[in-house]
């Protein structure tokens, strides 16, 4: 079974003007969408507490918050999770009251009012804690950026390695900005997820380049374009089959791995999705605008070696 | 060109795949329903405690699955939970005091394996359920501690030389010294300077002030002693609610990790983290007997020591545990027994000094006083006391005059000077402690996660099986074998380091498995795209192979950058994350270019004349 018998090369170069429009377009909204609504931080990172119980009977989300309020709790959040039995209740962090005692103090008054109730997770993060979580988070995106660029600049050549790394953080800043205009839950393990993303799409860009470096050896006169086509239509069965198998995999920890991995699941599907988008259409344009040449590429001679053989 | 691996090199990929199936085995046993004794410091386990847990079960008739001895544990393993809660009771009845007496889930892996050193991964607290503490030392708090120590000892040393001073204060991260003239100050200066070495002096001569500031290297090793003895401290507390396998960790610069798996009582738990203990050195009433009657002579307080013996011990305290600076155990250099080296700070030190001074002869007891919370369960409701305890740890000779270093003698054993250290350490000069994180799993949630990680993984894995077989025909069997033993040689790993495994450590298998189907699909494209060229089906699957090699160790190399950032940076389930795909990305590496390479070889290439290749 084949899915993609392509005889000729597809000019993507050709489109690179409408796909880069595309994605900037794209990049300029999730920017937008940041910067207006923002990430809805969760717990990791903002402090708090949260409850989450469980009762043997569809949960009365009125009741609890009247039994969270005479506690002389004014402000929270009480909401279904999951199931209707589920419940999810936010407090916020309160200077006066020590957090840890207070998830104590709430439970035991929902116990009494119903002895069905079971406990089923309890977090208290403290402010200080979510944000050396995030700075240290941010610094991670950093490093691993860094990291790739070196890597990339080495084995291939600096204009790889600058294309790999914007074409990676346009796939970032979506999954940010998808993040931030569905207000979807920022947790840890989306950040995870979103870090994760960076060292898989950067695979995307760099599968195509081997193919372009390959293709400059063998494609003597094929121009630049031409040669980034053949490297993109010749690696694209590849590139549809391997992100149908992660996503295939990612899918089932969507559907079934339960609440905990869902939006890690999802910070990944979009991932996958702008991953082969942005390694086809975003990072080689840029390496055909920043102006690659083959010579570029070319196994260099050192200088002072001559070749004395016979 | 020739598609055939030598036959070392076979043997050695199934020796390896072999290795991998033995040490990834033990996951599969589960858990032993077991009770856990652990000794406090006053008992030794012998063969005779096996004999009496045996006999005592036996009576209650209950009949364990193994008893297993090891240096500082007692196992008690049983086929369900009825067993298991039934022996604990009996066992905390009888044997209780001496004890500490833990439910356990002891992995059920067969001795065979253990003997191997064959272990299943520990599972996380997301995966069994318990408490998570983080605790923030106040680092500020255990500096300011040091310079008022230091202010103290300047005092001391001065008065010592006989040098006048008027007065020593603590400012803003520093200590001033005022002195009379410029004479005196050159004097104290010196002083100073020869004895206390963690200083960095200045001195301001208009005002005749000496400045004395700590140190970097000081501030950072009082930083480093505040946080180790947190540490020692939390473990002698946690040691007395019986948790089996608890995680005692420093997190970064000033924090400690406390996870407590199985224990859901959070409020109990942070009683006991929060207990205090001091200590107070006393001196021994030799001029009365010890009372039988109850009638307690007026100056003079009636104390039991470890074993239950009766000390009479004078109301007056010479020194408590917060004085104690340091204490350490060793050997005495002229007997050769054990000995405890303990380090009094200059007020504890002169106290110290006078009373050992007239009272060479006498006896000293060390007075061990912890108060505890306790919670019990009366008519179903559950009654907090709190309890203070009183004992004698120790009762010592005193053999000439205490200063600011002694060291006391007369200890049975090393082990016991080394408890005797900890505690007195453990008693003092804790640095304050705040909860900064808190998270609780319960159980069942603990078991539905589990499970959901399991079956995304195992849903996932059939979806890509089903997929690559239809798509690759042979060469997709030979890629799913080989994904399959990756997982393998993946939880192999996983359980060799002792790793532990948590939700986003599952999800990291997962992601791991759908990433490394890429090798595979790369060289199965790869493959085919040399058929189509016109190659021969043999030199096909050695181009396919060789030149899918570069592609496939630059991608991988770009994903171990991400995960061993990872790693470094982050903390917690993000770090578990990390550990699985850095070691999935080599452990993919292996499976998906020697192992499927080695299938491969073993089907097309012994073929003589190979004309189709089934992909």
């Amino acid at each position: 079974m084949e899915f993609f018998k392509i005889k000729r090369d597809i000019p993507f170069m050709r489109y690179g003007r409408i796909t880069t429009t595309i994605s900037l377009l794209t990049f300029i909204l999730a920017v937008l969408a940041l910067s207006v609504r923002g990430l809805n931080l969760g717990l990791d990172f903002t402090g708090g507490v949260q409850i989450e119980v469980s009762y043997d009977k569809p949960a009365d989300t009125q009741a609890i918050r009247e039994i969270i309020e005479s506690q002389g709790i004014a402000e929270s959040s009480v909401q279904n999770f999951g199931s209707t039995r589920d419940v999810l209740i936010r407090l916020p962090l309160n200077p006066d009251v020590s957090s840890a005692k207070l998830s104590d103090q709430i439970f035991a008054a929902l116990k009494s009012s119903d002895p069905g109730v079971e406990l089923r997770r309890v977090e208290f993060v403290g402010p200080q804690v979510g944000k050396d979580l995030f700075e240290s988070g941010a610094l991670a995106l950093l490093l691993v950026a860094a990291g790739i660029m070196i890597y990339l600049a080495m084995r291939f050549e600096w204009r790889f390695a600058v294309a790999a790394i914007i074409a990676n953080m346009h796939d970032i800043v979506i999954i940010l900005g998808m993040f931030a205009f569905f207000q979807w839950e920022f947790t840890l393990s989306v950040l995870a997820a979103v870090l994760a993303i960076l060292g898989y799409s950067v695979n995307e860009s760099v599968v195509v380049f081997d193919r372009v470096r390959e293709n400059f050896r063998k494609m003597r006169k094929a121009t630049v374009p031409e040669v980034i086509d053949n490297a993109i239509t010749a690696t694209m069965s590849r590139t549809i089959i391997t992100h149908s198998m992660t996503q295939l995999m990612v899918l089932a920890m969507f559907f079934f791995g339960g609440e905990a991995l869902h939006n890690f699941a999802l910070a990944l599907t979009i991932g996958i999705v702008f991953g082969i988008y942005s390694s086809v259409l975003v990072a080689s344009p840029i390496v055909l605008w920043l102006g690659v040449s083959r010579k570029d590429l070319m196994p260099v001679v050192k200088e002072g070696v001559t070749d004395d053989r016979p | 060109m020739r598609n055939r691996y030598p036959v070392w090199k076979n043997l050695l990929i199934l020796a390896i795949l072999a290795l991998a199936v033995i040490y990834s085995s033990p996951n599969l046993f589960g858990e032993d329903p077991s009770v856990q004794l652990s000794p406090n410091r006053t008992v030794k386990l012998e063969q005779a405690t096996v004999v009496q847990v045996e006999k005592l079960l036996a009576d209650a008739g209950v009949k364990p699955k193994s008893i297993e001895l090891t240096n500082d544990r007692l196992l008690v393993r049983f086929s369900d939970t009825d067993g298991q809660l039934k022996a604990e009771d009996v066992l905390k009845g009888a044997m209780g005091n001496n004890y500490t007496i833990a439910l356990n889930l002891a992995p059920a892996t067969p001795a065979w394996l253990r003997a191997i050193n064959a272990q299943p991964m520990y599972l996380g607290l997301d995966l069994r359920g318990g408490v998570h503490f983080l605790l923030q030392v106040d680092m500020d708090a255990a500096v300011k501690q040091a310079e008022e120590r230091y202010a103290e000892d300047i005092r001391a040393v001065l008065r010592e030389s006989k040098v006048r001073y008027l007065s020593v204060e603590r400012t803003n991260n520093y200590i001033e010294v005022k002195f009379q003239d410029a004479g005196t100050l050159g004097q104290g200066k010196d002083v100073v300077k020869k004895e206390l070495r963690g200083l960095q002096l200045d001195t301001d001569p208009s005002a005749n002030l000496l400045k004395a500031k700590m140190s970097e290297p000081e501030i950072r090793e009082v930083r480093k002693f505040a946080v180790a003895q947190n540490i020692t401290t939390l473990q002698n507390r946690v040691n007395e609610l019986g948790v089996a396998e608890p995680v005692i960790q420093r997190q970064g610069e000033d924090r400690i990790v406390v996870q407590l798996p199985g224990v859901q009582d959070t409020a109990r738990a942070k009683e006991i983290l929060g207990a205090t203990a001091t200590l107070e050195f006393r001196l021994v009433d030799s001029e009365h007997a010890v009372p039988t009657d109850g009638k307690v002579p007026l100056n003079s307080r009636l104390y039991y020591d470890r074993g239950g013996r009766p000390v009479l011990l004078q109301r007056k305290i010479i020194v408590t545990g917060d004085q104690v600076v340091d204490a350490s155990s060793g050997l005495d250099s002229q007997s050769g027994s054990a000995a405890v080296f303990i380090n009094l700070n200059s007020t504890g030190a002169k106290k110290m000094a006078d009373t050992t001074k007239d009272n060479i002869g006498k006896a000293m007891a060390v007075v061990f006083i912890e108060n505890k919370s306790e919670t019990k369960e009366v008519n179903g409701k559950k009654i907090t006391t709190k309890r203070k305890v009183e004992e004698v740890i120790n009762v010592a000779t005193i053999r000439d005059r205490f200063s600011k270093r002694f060291q006391i003698t007369g200890l049975d054993s090393t082990n016991e000077a080394r408890n005797l250290a900890l505690l007195l350490r453990a008693g003092a000069l804790v640095a304050p402690m705040d909860i900064v994180e808190e998270r609780t799993v319960g159980p069942s949630m603990g078991k539905d996660n589990i499970q959901k990680g399991i079956h995304s993984n195992v849903y996932g894995f059939l979806a890509i099986a089903a997929f690559m077989i239809m798509y690759y025909r042979v060469f997709g069997v030979f890629s799913i074998v080989a994904l399959g033993m990756n997982v393998v040689l993946l939880v192999a790993v996983l359980s060799m380091l002792q790793a532990t495994l948590t939700l986003p450590g599952m999800a990291g298998i997962a992601l791991t498995v759908g990433m490394a189907i890429d090798a595979n699909v790369l060289i199965n494209e790869r493959i085919r795209e040399e058929l189509r060229n016109g190659v021969s089906p043999a030199a096909a699957i050695f181009l396919g192979y060789d030149r899918a090699f570069a592609t496939i160790l630059d991608t991988n190399i770009t994903t171990l950058i991400a995960g061993v950032a990872l790693f470094l940076l982050g903390s917690g389930p993000i770090r578990g994350f990390a550990l699985v795909l850095c070691i999935g990305i080599l452990t993919s590496m292996f499976s998906a270019v020697l192992v499927s390479r080695m299938l491969v070889n073993l089907t097309y290439g012994w073929q003589r004349k190979l004309t189709k290749l089934a992909i």
